[in-house]
Formats: structure tokens, C-alpha cells, sequence
């Protein structure tokens, strides 16, 4: 009996030298212990696909397809800020509380690391080495048409890398609103302000 | 018969019996520690062809998940971000960096960076993403503490015993849906999470559901 006790706990000593505990940092790739049906060959997101040639699930819709739903063509200013050869100029979703929520919530997301959550121009970015961010308060930019401003977003300008594929358009509209309330917060008189507000500003 | 079997052997009965009871126990207690994902999954910290260090990026620069995972409040996916949302600052940012060496590799050829992935459910489970972080489950129920990580490891063994816990009880882990993708927020203690869980299932009408077919398709 003492043989086959020392034998068993040498047992299991080998079997937890070599399995380890729960929970441990490794490289080592998951188990899977009933593999039936874990690992389908079928299309998944962003998965490396042998099925097509260049090997990606993913696909580019193919050449001369037009994306159902809402027509780009028929919206031309919605879709790309330009009326005609020009740039347009106000916002053409509607504009509500939500709308500039919304707004603020896809400026903090995408725009505040290098643009400052003011719109200053000195997010976090620049701390490392990132320059020439604009201010949005500078004269240039409140003139800007808001056509202008969605364009940028969507495919960037200068050092700014296009957002057109991360932000849905009512999602860039929503940000250009937002910045427009920016600009309007920092060139604000007290007159702009409405009478019952008044009192929140502490006497100041 | 007495020279076959000697006075040792009454006793070899019950000690076969024990044997086989502590054997038994043993395998039991060993398929109950090593068969389940809390072994085979929790702790996967692969090798990443970037060493991409996710504490420097939310903690320290305050980035929002979504700022690279961009889909995940609308898709059932959530996104690895491409090679251009990178090469927004890292074109001027540490664009020299040996450990970006990879990222530079993909912004010239096209070929995406070919990062390995960390929680994988099994394909007869469709998991949405978007689905839970609008209904105040939060990135970090799932993945823990993602903003302190300098490299990520699976937390959560992703069960379906794990999975079912919430639906069953989610008033333990839902959060303000402003709370949501703030990993740093640190949730009320004891009943408080309690009561504003039920709270919010009654607010948001949260109705997990325990059918199968809900996850098995």
C-alpha cells in the first residue's frame, strides 16, 4: 500500500509538474478537448480565408457595385460635402440635443487625442511629437464650410489620415455639429446666453 | 491452499477497494481542474507581431476602445483596427520604432498585420458584441482590466457555464451604459450593484436570454 501510494503521488506530482495551474500566463495555444465542430471551415470576420485568393475573409465589395439602401448619388452633399464643385455649407441631418450628444461622443472618441477636447489643437498627441494639429478657434477654421469639415473627416487632410471609414456620415455630420458648438462655446459673449442661464456662471 | 494465498491477503480486498477509490477521486478531481476552459483558455498570452501595449495606449493617453475597436456598439464583431488607424500618429509618432517595424511592413504592402487572436468561441456559438455593450455590459466583464495590461491575456474562460451566470443573474455585472468602455470605473460595492442592476434591467427592459437558440444557431 505505501508503494502504491508513493507511486501515485509521484503521479501526481508529474502530471501537475507538467500541466501547471489554472490561470497561468502562457503562449502556448488553447486546448480544445471535444474539438468536434469548434473550428468550422467557413467565412469569419477579419480571419485569414484560403478559400479566396489573397487569403482574406474580408472582402472589398466587388468593382462597379452600388451599395444598396440609401443612394450616395442622389445625396451628393450628404455623402461628400461638395455641392457641385463647391464646397456646401450647413448640416444636412437634423440637428438636435442628441445629435450634438452624439457628436461629442465621436469628437471624444476620434478627435480629442490630437485636436483636444476643446478643439484647441493640443491633445495628447502632441505631447508626443505629433505637430502642426490646427485650433479650431483660429479664424481659418470658423470659416471653414461645414462641406469642408466633413470632407477632412471623412478622408483627412495634410498629416490627418481619413475617419470615413470608422464614423458612419450622420455619425461625421453629428462631429461637424459638434465642432461648430465648440467654436461657438470658446467666441461666446454674455449676450448669447439666456437670462435664466445667467445666474450658473457664479457672478463671473 | 494455505501455501498459495498467505495471512497478508485477507487484507488485499478492501485495500483494492481503497485503491481504486483514491484513483477514482484522483481522475475526478483532475478532470474537474484541467477539463474546462479556466485551464485550457484563461492565461493565452500570445506572441504579437507588434508589441502592442494597451496600458500605454487607454491609460496612459486616454484613448477610448473605440477609437480602434470602432464597430463594437454596432456590430457583432469587434474590429481589429486597420494598419491606417495606427498609422494616424504612427507616421509621426515613434515612426522609427523597431517594434513598429511590422506596421511600417503593412502600411507599404497592403497586407494586413497579422495579429493573433486571443478569445475565440467556438464557431457554433455566435456572440454579439454589440448586443451587450449597448445593454450595459461592459468591455471589462469580459476582458478584464484591458486598460492596465501591457500585454493582453485571456481573462474570462468564455464557458457556457461563464456565460450563463449573467444571463441568469446580469444584475451582478450590468453598469451605467455611460460606463460601459470606462474600464477605470470601479463598480459600487456589495448590494449597491445589486440594486442598481436591477434597477437598470427594469430602466433598459433587460431580458437575457437561457434559450439555446439564443447563442447556437
Amino acid at each position: 500500500m505505501r508503494t502504491f501510494l508513493l507511486l501515485l503521488a509521484c503521479l501526481v506530482f508529474a502530471i501537475v509538474s507538467v500541466t501547471g495551474f489554472r490561470g497561468t500566463k502562457t503562449t502556448r495555444n488553447p486546448i480544445e478537448i471535444f474539438p468536434d465542430m469548434v473550428r468550422q471551415a467557413k467565412v469569419k470576420e477579419q480571419a485569414p480565408s484560403f478559400f479566396f485568393p489573397n487569403q482574406r475573409a474580408s472582402r472589398y465589395p466587388v468593382l462597379g457595385t452600388v451599395p444598396t439602401g440609401e443612394d450616395a448619388a442622389r445625396l451628393p452633399y450628404l455623402n461628400t460635402g461638395m455641392m457641385g464643385d463647391r464646397w456646401g455649407d450647413g448640416i444636412p441631418i437634423p440637428l438636435t440635443a442628441g445629435t450634438l450628444k452624439k457628436g461629442q461622443e465621436g469628437f471624444g472618441i476620434f478627435c480629442s487625442a490630437c485636436h483636444g477636447s476643446t478643439g484647441s489643437g493640443n491633445g495628447i498627441v502632441t505631447q508626443y511629437g505629433l505637430v502642426g494639429v490646427p485650433n479650431y478657434h483660429s479664424e481659418h477654421t470658423r470659416q471653414m464650410p461645414d462641406g469642408q469639415m466633413f470632407y477632412v473627416i471623412t478622408h483627412g487632410q495634410g498629416l490627418m489620415l481619413g475617419y470615413g471609414a470608422n464614423l458612419s456620415v450622420e455619425e461625421r455630420w453629428a462631429i461637424v455639429a459638434y465642432i461648430r458648438a465648440l467654436q461657438l462655446s470658446q467666441n461666446a459673449t454674455l449676450g448669447d446666453i439666456p437670462i435664466s442661464e445667467r445666474q450658473q456662471l457664479g457672478g463671473r | 491452499m494455505a501455501n498459495l494465498f498467505g495471512k497478508a491477503a485477507n487484507e488485499l480486498p478492501p485495500k483494492i477497494v481503497v485503491g481504486i477509490l483514491i484513483i477514482g477521486v484522483l481522475t475526478v478531481a483532475g478532470i474537474a481542474y484541467y477539463f474546462t476552459p479556466k485551464y485550457t483558455r484563461v492565461g493565452y498570452m500570445p506572441e504579437q507581431p507588434i508589441p502592442f501595449d494597451h496600458s500605454l495606449h487607454v491609460t496612459g493617453l486616454g484613448l477610448d476602445c473605440r477609437f480602434c475597436h470602432s464597430f463594437v456598439e454596432k456590430s457583432g464583431f469587434s474590429n481589429i483596427p486597420t494598419t491606417q488607424t495606427c498609422m494616424s500618429c504612427h507616421r509621426m509618432v515613434k515612426a522609427d520604432s523597431p517594434k513598429l517595424a511590422e506596421l511600417r511592413e503593412s502600411w507599404e504592402s497592403g497586407e494586413p498585420v497579422r495579429w493573433a487572436r486571443i478569445y475565440q468561441l467556438p464557431d457554433y456559438v455566435y456572440f454579439d458584441h454589440s448586443a451587450h455593450v449597448n445593454r450595459g455590459v461592459s468591455c471589462f466583464t469580459c476582458h478584464g482590466e484591458v486598460n492596465l495590461m501591457r500585454t493582453v491575456y485571456h481573462k474570462a474562460p468564455l464557458s457556457m457555464s461563464w456565460c450563463l451566470d449573467c444571463h441568469r443573474n446580469p444584475e451582478y455585472f450590468l453598469r451605467p451604459q455611460d460606463k460601459v468602455f470606462d474600464l477605470a470605473w470601479k463598480p459600487p460595492a456589495g448590494l449597491q450593484q445589486i440594486e442598481m442592476g436591477m434597477h437598470l434591467i427594469e430602466n433598459e427592459n433587460i431580458k437575457p436570454s437561457e434559450n439555446c437558440s439564443a447563442c447556437h444557431r
